[in-house]
């Protein structure tokens, strides 16, 4: 599965100039990528966000990326001009963020907003665009697409949300689809149902997926591979079915500390972090 | 210790708690667990006064709750929020956010207070003066819970104390929540949509939807995962982490 | 994340920048020092800031800066060009409009200050208490702020002069009760924002009073935008106190103060033009700077900008 590489990083590195001076949020950090489900797994400031964003070229005005190589197929990631931007980002690679509320557009019908996605990189007519449209509803098990359709963002609930977003960002057969703690503003089993849905489309597709999120545990029970970081570096990559392997002691700690439904009220056991992990 | 009897809430039409009741001893530790829209939030936040539209009878420490809440009712009942980036006041330094309950209720000492309770939450005396956007998560909702402290309640009421906190974070403060529990007898109601989390923390559980309570459990009953209503079940299967036969088997409750 | 490069030390500067204040004091300054830095990098907002520290120069040091007495008539010299006795001219009394313009500016300033300590706490006050209470106490304020807001501001401004009598203080007056409406408009939609907010809940929850939350939690909140706001109507100020001059409802003669020295000047507009230009000029300048400065003190301090 993993032959055809479609994506490699090598040494990656996102600086952000702050008034207290130059800050790092990615150090470093080297995969390569297949037709795969890659994890990228860490607690808040590990840059686990920013290298997804990084390769989408979507790093904030006062940052700067820097990496030996980042080619994704026949392009070159780096230094891209917007125009070039344009026909990647979307096209060839999609991003699904956190909170669907924030990334529709409230003024405007759901159903307006996945065939402007379509019609962005298809040349088509409205009416081919709205079946597209539609079927593509109906793929992310939305019961009643026709109603949904013609909904505004704020008349459909979170997880519905999530589904029209997965729609609208997969509607143009991108090859990768990054995907930034896509449910974890959802409930559980909401939660659970979107990823099915992801994991579906993704299988059906051929896609590759990057799921980055702070639940080890959820994503190794999803993911066929897993990026530990921590602090900017990865510190662990593992197969998600050998976690229970894992050798990092951080990779350790985050597994230990999370508490477990044995009926007893035992303190948890507290990750020590030590400097030598931020030092890779 | 607190007592709640057919407890129903309404947000304007929306009926949102329908006879909710449950009992906890001192010192005990009652968990309600359920997804967003389920009125677990809402139970406490109808105690604490800062619901309207309610009917029923809540007993605290054998007085019964009238429509307001006076100021002996905080100095029994504190509660700690969900979100600690949004339940400390961006203007005010963590020192004051301290030393105003305790000029509010008179209770003078305000000094020698203040450095108690953040020792008591394990943070040490250089954090007094910060801002709270000078602190991590983890630190703020430790500040949370010392400003919940500092009137020496009997009762804390949790809200999600650690769904906004990384994991490791939250383990610090579980224990946190526990070790105070064990050294100053205090009772808890806490609130999670996380089975593990209240679990782990409490010894009677109940199981809400729709703003009702559909199941109730002991923390030994939920180990051995002997749930017996579906909604209940559902839960509990998906706290396993992504099976797809699992998901397949899920209904929608709306 | 990691910091890569350290902080130049100095003593000052790290007791300033420390992340362990030691007092109330120093975390007060700490966080002063913050906003001053960011509002240094705003090269506009400090030509503003520039703008104002001269005026306010001028207005303490008027009699030692000012070459000539600026109310004594000199009739042999009257209306002269611009030159090197007299850099702006002189103006129909032979009266050196240099000298006035820098004594103008203490009545500038003085409509500005006063304007600013009625208006914006009466506006802050209604504002904040309309928001919190809600229902028919915002009703009955907001609709009394409406019937204020109903009416151009000028034309309000004249009306209460009017009938107050004509006069520098009338006028301020007169400026301050058309001035409150925005902000309690702008205040009471603060407070709405923060009103539901969890940290308000969590104050409640202390047993703190609503007189308590008002002044003490909500109000630090809606400060700011009213500062900005206010800032930036300074400019407005200073144009309707000018336009009250000018209709000879402001500053009486021969009182050097901005508005009423255009209009003077009207009269010899086209062949002596800098009579009323130069103190035109001056009106604008300080309404830019103002201007600026509200706008860089926006971005400092507007609770949304993020901490």
């Amino acid at each position: 599965m993993r032959q055809d590489k479609l994506l490699s990083v090598k040494n990656l590195t996102v600086t952000f100039s702050t008034s207290k001076g130059p800050v790092n949020a990615v150090r470093g950090v080297s995969f390569d990528l297949g037709r795969e489900r890659l994890g990228i797994v860490g607690e808040s400031g590990s840059g686990k966000s920013q290298t997804g964003r990084a390769i989408l070229g979507l790093t904030a005005a006062n940052g700067s990326i820097a990496a030996d190589e980042m080619q994704f197929h026949d392009v070159d990631l780096r230094n891209l001009s917007p125009r070039q931007w344009r026909k990647v980002r979307g096209a060839r690679i999609s991003m699904i963020m956190q909170d669907p509320k924030y990334s529709l557009n409230p003024v405007m019908t759901i159903g307006d907003q996945i065939i402007e996605a379509y019609r962005e990189h298809h040349k088509v007519g409205t009416k081919e665009a709205t079946h597209r449209a539609i079927e593509m509803l109906e793929a992310v098990k939305i019961r009643d697409p026709q109603r949904v359709f013609k909904s505004y963002p704020h008349e459909v609930s979170g997880g519905m949300g999530q589904r029209v977003m997965i729609a609208m960002m997969l509607i143009p057969d991108p090859e990768l689809l990054i995907a930034d703690e896509p449910t974890s503003a959802l409930d559980v089993t909401v939660q659970l149902q979107v990823m099915a849905i992801l994991d579906d489309l993704v299988r059906e597709r051929g896609m590759a997926l990057i799921f980055i999120s702070h639940d080890l545990h959820l994503v190794s029970s999803f993911c066929d591979r897993v990026l530990v970081m921590y602090q900017g570096r990865v510190v662990e990559e593992i197969r998600a079915s050998e976690l229970d392997q894992a050798k990092h002691p951080y990779t350790q700690g985050l597994l230990n500390c999370l508490p477990k439904m044995d009926g007893n009220h035992n303190d948890l056991p507290v990750l020590q972090r030590q400097a030598s992990w931020a030092e890779g | 210790m607190i007592e709640i009897e057919n407890l129903n809430a309404w947000f304007g039409e929306n009926h949102v708690l329908k006879d909710v009741s449950l009992k906890v001893a001192k010192n005990g530790s009652f968990g309600l667990v359920g997804e967003s829209g389920s009125g677990k939030s809402t139970v406490l936040r109808t105690m604490t006064g800062l619901v309207d539209d309610w009917e029923g009878n809540i007993v605290v420490h054998g007085h019964e709750l009238g429509p307001k809440r006076d100021k002996t009712f905080y100095r029994q009942v504190q509660m700690v929020f969900q979100d600690p980036f949004g339940s400390l006041h961006p203007r005010h330094t963590i020192d004051r956010i301290l030393s105003e309950p305790v000029s509010v209720h008179k209770l003078g000492d305000s000094d020698r207070r203040v450095v108690k309770v953040l020792e008591q939450v394990g943070l040490n005396n250089s954090f007094r003066f910060r801002y709270p956007h000078q602190l991590s998560g983890g630190q703020r909702q430790r500040v949370a819970i010392a400003r919940a402290l500092i009137l020496e309640p009997s009762v804390l009421l949790l809200d999600e104390p650690t769904s906004a906190l990384d994991v490791s974070i939250q383990a610090e403060v579980l224990n946190l929540l526990a070790a105070l529990r064990r050294d100053l007898g205090l009772t808890y109601i806490m609130v999670s949509h996380d089975l593990a989390v209240v679990a782990h923390v409490c010894d009677d559980i109940a199981i809400m939807n729709h703003g009702r309570i559909v199941e109730r459990a002991t923390a030994s009953q939920l180990a051995q995962g002997s749930l017996e209503h579906p909604y209940s079940q559902q839960l509990y299967k998906a706290a396993g982490g992504y099976d797809r036969a699992v998901i397949d088997s899920f209904v929608d409750w709306d | 994340m990691q910091t890569v490069t350290k902080q130049n030390s100095g003593g000052l500067r790290q007791w300033l920048t420390s992340n362990t204040p030691q007092s109330r004091f120093q975390a007060r300054c700490g966080r002063a020092w913050l906003a001053w830095t960011k509002l240094t990098e705003n090269h506009l907002a400090m030509i503003g800031l520039g703008i104002v520290l001269v005026l306010i120069i001028l207005t303490i040091f008027a009699p030692v800066i000012a070459p000539y007495n600026p109310v004594a008539a000199d009739l042999g010299n009257r209306i002269q060009p611009p030159s090197a006795a007299h850099w702006f001219g002189t103006d129909q009394l032979g009266r050196d409009i240099l000298s006035r313009l820098i004594y103008g500016a203490q009545y500038t300033l003085m409509i500005v200050a006063l304007v600013t300590i009625t208006a914006a706490p009466v506006g802050l006050l209604i504002g904040t208490v309309a928001g919190y209470f809600g229902g028919w106490v915002d009703s009955v304020l907001m609709r009394i702020t409406d019937i204020f807001l109903a009416f151009p501001k000028l034309i309000l401004a004249l009306a209460f002069v009017s009938a107050l009598g004509p006069g520098l203080e009338n006028a301020v007056l007169a400026i301050a009760l058309t001035a409150w409406p925005p902000y309690a408009r702008i205040a009471r939609a603060e407070t709405i924002t923060v009103r539901k907010s969890d940290y308000i809940d969590a104050a409640r929850l202390q047993g703190v009073s609503s007189s308590g939350l008002i002044l003490g939690h909500i109000m630090p909140m809606c400060i700011s935008s009213v500062v900005v706001r206010v800032t930036l109507d300074m400019a407005g100020m200073i144009l309707i106190a000018a336009g009250l001059g000018f209709l000879g409802l402001g500053a009486q003669p021969p009182t050097p103060e901005w508005g009423a020295m255009v209009s003077e000047g009207r009269q010899f507009l086209l062949e002596q033009w800098w009579v009323s230009t130069v103190p035109g000029l001056a009106i604008f300048v300080v309404s830019l700077g103002f201007n600026l400065l509200g706008d860089g003190l926006r971005d400092v301090l507007d609770p949304r900008g993020g901490d």
